[in-house]
């Protein structure tokens, strides 16, 4: 048998997956989540999380925050499928491992138990800059911020105190210093 | 205080103000209030379709022949959805089209009322951008910007969704004034630097060639007379795209035919050989560029293109410039003159042995058929019909199949925009109605739509648009009474397993077009091909020619599923030995 392949192009070697926090500036109007999201979509590319807000109202302008993966080339390809949409202002693209950069996110976590189970999980969530947002004889809702990694272990050890449910937003990045992204 | 016009009034307005005297387009509840305007406003001229999608194909025939956009007007619902298709074709192949379309009252979007369907959101991934206007104070202000988003970089559709209480309710309206300086999304980057690159790598390669795509037509006539004066001053080979014929004249002898599956061999083994690829205005379609990993191994490849996202997306190239093709290839010519006045002089001795390559595969003779005495071959056909005609400025349109692929090999284009059909999107039934737009654009011209019977089949009600509008275009037909294209796959791929490709109830065209209205012309021998043809030519009215074909002919040459461009089939006896096996049955 010869070693024919499909017309269209075939997977070749599929490059090194990276991890990438992709910012995008955009008018804030109808729609325009949709134009991004459904650009991932309908191109395949991968969202692993996804945080947006209004940041600028005078300006009217939202501040779309997306966790992807892909080939170097795939992430080369939906910055500039980005900028071809007539909302986005800029985009702005940073590698997980980026140290000038931070990565934050937040959870909600409730948990329901004793006061013994409730000061455990709260040991458990010290590092993760905890805050006590409701608290009542059997439960705790505790809200903590962190990267993405620390809150998937966070809430499996806190599975044995008594976490009945969480409440998880997507990442939003920074970047250290004076500097802002033109 | 200034005077006050109703959203139907300040669309018209609007088109007016761009200059906008065609719009194809089908009435309904939801736009009636804005073909209530249409008689306060003769400057523009309505077109009624028989289907929406027609309308959307009549517009890109419009655009792509006239480099004008293209407008269409349709009702919410039904007829939004309708003309997604051609919206989704005309994105495709980056043309220029607005469609206006009527939306439910604002009062009632969300409540599934009648004829209510989510345009905006149906039509976001086929569509460059697009607008639901909910207040009237936006409506100019939308509607001259979607022309511009539209018109500028790289082109393609927009689409304007209209509430109906919004094309009722009044406002203001100012005068247009067009904007010198364009938005942010013109790119037209490039720096000298990468112009000085391009010069030396020209002069550096022993075997160059230019690939040429539908971007240097979508550039302007003049991007056209630049590459010829490119071509002709570096004295390379040059190929191009089925989107690019006509941009350099397929007579001359530097030109040495359409790449690609179903290419010239000269063309593909030179894009497979070459060590510097020249791509101007083209995006490294699967169809190009075969199987990828083996795809021009030795070249150095440069990119000119006004998308930045077509830069390195199927193909990574040495060099990419991004930038409009008349700017960029102005900015080489005059680079050219400057520093190398005598580039074809000392370039000829260099790549003389690249010719000589190139002439031993042109040898081969690659497009050549057996002739018949008996039935018309269908490459015979379009053949008498490029000779026949070649004398006059004509404009071909196709459906899609192997008719289309006959139609770029054996018509010859010697200029841009007379050559219109479906590349990235393959919409049978694209043919009729785009010939109608471009008979429009140019109502003394001659008009063909090459077509096979298939296809014309999925579009054949804007026959009777052609017939109420006298619009005397030429429906070429090769009829082959299968899904040829279909058929040639099957029997390479699937066995001779012609599942559901052959057409066994087909209408009598002659009797049908007489039932349109227009003229019906039938051939079925070599011998009266010609008469019948010049007939047909000779007709000032809308023509159905049903040309009686050879049923089981194939579209050679051919590069076969899953193989790289130096492996192509030449003919029915070559595919013996070079079966397509295993996962090369995993294409189309």
């Amino acid at each position: 048998m010869s070693k024919s392949k499909s017309a269209y192009s075939i997977p070749g070697k599929i490059g090194k997956m990276d991890t990438h926090i992709i910012v995008v500036w955009v008018d804030n109007e109808a729609g325009v989540l949709a134009r991004v999201v459904g650009l991932f979509s309908g191109r395949g590319y991968n969202i692993e999380s996804l945080a947006v807000a209004e940041v600028d109202q005078k300006r009217n302008l939202s501040r779309i925050t997306i966790v992807t993966t892909g080939t170097p080339q795939v992430i080369e390809q939906i910055k500039l499928q980005l900028k071809k949409l007539v909302p986005v202002h800029k985009v702005a693209d940073f590698k997980r491992e980026d140290k000038n950069v931070i990565f934050k996110e937040m959870a909600l976590l409730k948990i329901v138990g004793n006061s013994s189970k409730a000061n455990k999980a709260l040991k458990a969530c010290k590092k993760f800059n905890a805050v006590i947002l409701d608290k009542t004889k059997k439960s705790l809702v505790i809200q903590v911020t962190a990267l993405r990694r620390d809150i998937d272990k966070l809430s499996k050890n806190l599975k044995s105190y008594g976490l009945v449910s969480a409440s998880r937003t997507g990442a939003v990045a920074m970047t250290r210093g004076s500097d802002t992204f033109k | 205080m200034s005077k006050l016009y109703s959203g139907a009034e300040i669309v018209f307005k609007c088109l007016e103000d761009q200059n906008v005297n065609v719009i194809f387009g089908y009435p309904g509840g939801a736009v009636l209030p804005i073909y209530d305007e249409l008689k306060n406003f003769s400057s523009i001229k309505h077109f009624l379709v028989r289907h929406e999608q027609g309308a959307g194909h009549a517009a890109e025939g419009y655009a792509r022949s006239s480099g004008k956009p293209g407008v269409a007007l349709v009702t919410s619902g039904p007829g939004a959805t309708n003309i997604v298709t051609a919206l989704t074709d005309a994105y495709m192949d980056s043309v220029p089209i607005v469609c206006i379309s009527g939306q439910v009252p604002t009062h009632l979007i969300g409540t599934d009322a009648f004829q209510e369907c989510d345009t905006t959101g149906i039509t976001r991934p086929c569509t460059k951008h697009n607008w639901l206007v909910k207040d009237v104070k936006d409506l100019a202000k939308v509607i001259h910007r979607a022309f511009e988003v539209a018109t500028t970089g790289r082109p393609g559709p927009v689409l304007i969704d209209i509430p109906k209480d919004i094309q009722f309710q009044k406002t203001t309206y100012n005068k247009y004034k067009k904007q010198k300086k364009l938005n942010g999304k013109v790119q037209n980057h490039f720096k000298q630097p990468e112009i000085d690159k391009l010069v030396e790598l020209m002069n550096n390669s022993s075997k160059p060639i230019f690939y040429t795509g539908g971007g240097v037509i979508n550039s302007g006539p003049k991007a056209s007379d630049l590459l010829r004066e490119l071509v002709s001053a570096t004295g390379f080979p040059i190929t191009s795209t089925l989107q690019g014929l006509g941009a350099f004249p397929a007579d001359d002898n530097q030109f040495i035919g359409m790449l690609g599956m179903h290419g010239t061999y000269e063309a593909n083994n030179a894009m497979h050989d070459c060590d510097l690829m020249i791509n101007v205005g083209a995006r490294f379609d699967d169809r190009i560029t075969g199987k990828l990993d083996e795809f021009s191994p030795k070249s150095k490849k440069v990119h000119i293109d006004i998308d930045p996202s077509s830069i390195n997306k199927n193909v990574k190239v040495d060099l990419p410039i991004v930038g409009d093709v008349s700017d960029v290839l102005s900015s080489t010519l005059k680079m050219i003159k400057k520093t190398k006045p005598n580039f074809t002089k000392s370039n000829k001795q260099k790549i003389s042995k690249w010719w000589e390559k190139i002439a031993e595969w042109r040898s081969i003779n690659s497009l050549n058929y057996e002739n018949s005495t008996e039935t018309i071959k269908p490459q015979y056909a379009v053949q008498r019909l490029y000779e026949l005609t070649k004398d006059k400025d004509t404009y071909i349109t196709t459906e899609v199949g192997q008719h289309q692929m006959w139609a770029a090999q054996h018509y010859k284009f010697n200029k841009p925009n007379r050559w219109m059909t479906s590349g990235g999107l393959g919409t049978m039934g694209y043919g009729l109605p785009a010939a109608v737009g471009v008979q429009v654009a140019h109502p003394n011209k001659l008009v063909i739509d090459i077509a096979g019977e298939a296809s014309v089949l999925m579009t054949m009600q804007e026959m009777s648009t052609a017939v109420q509008y006298s619009l005397p275009i030429k429906i070429f037909i090769l009829n082959n009474e299968y899904m040829g294209m279909v058929r040639q796959w099957q029997e390479l791929l699937h066995d001779k397993n012609y599942s559901e490709s052959y057409t066994a109830a087909l209408p009598d065209f002659v009797k049908l077009a007489e039932a349109y209205g227009c003229v019906g012309i039938r051939a079925t021998t070599p011998e009266e091909l010609d008469d019948k043809i010049i007939e047909m030519l000779n007709t000032d009215r809308p023509v159905i020619f049903d040309c009686r074909v050879d049923k089981v002919e194939n579209c050679f040459p051919m590069i076969p599923s899953g193989k790289p461009h130096n492996e192509m089939l030449l003919g029915p006896n070559d595919q013996k030995e070079k079966k397509i096996t295993g996962k090369g049955k995993t294409l189309v």
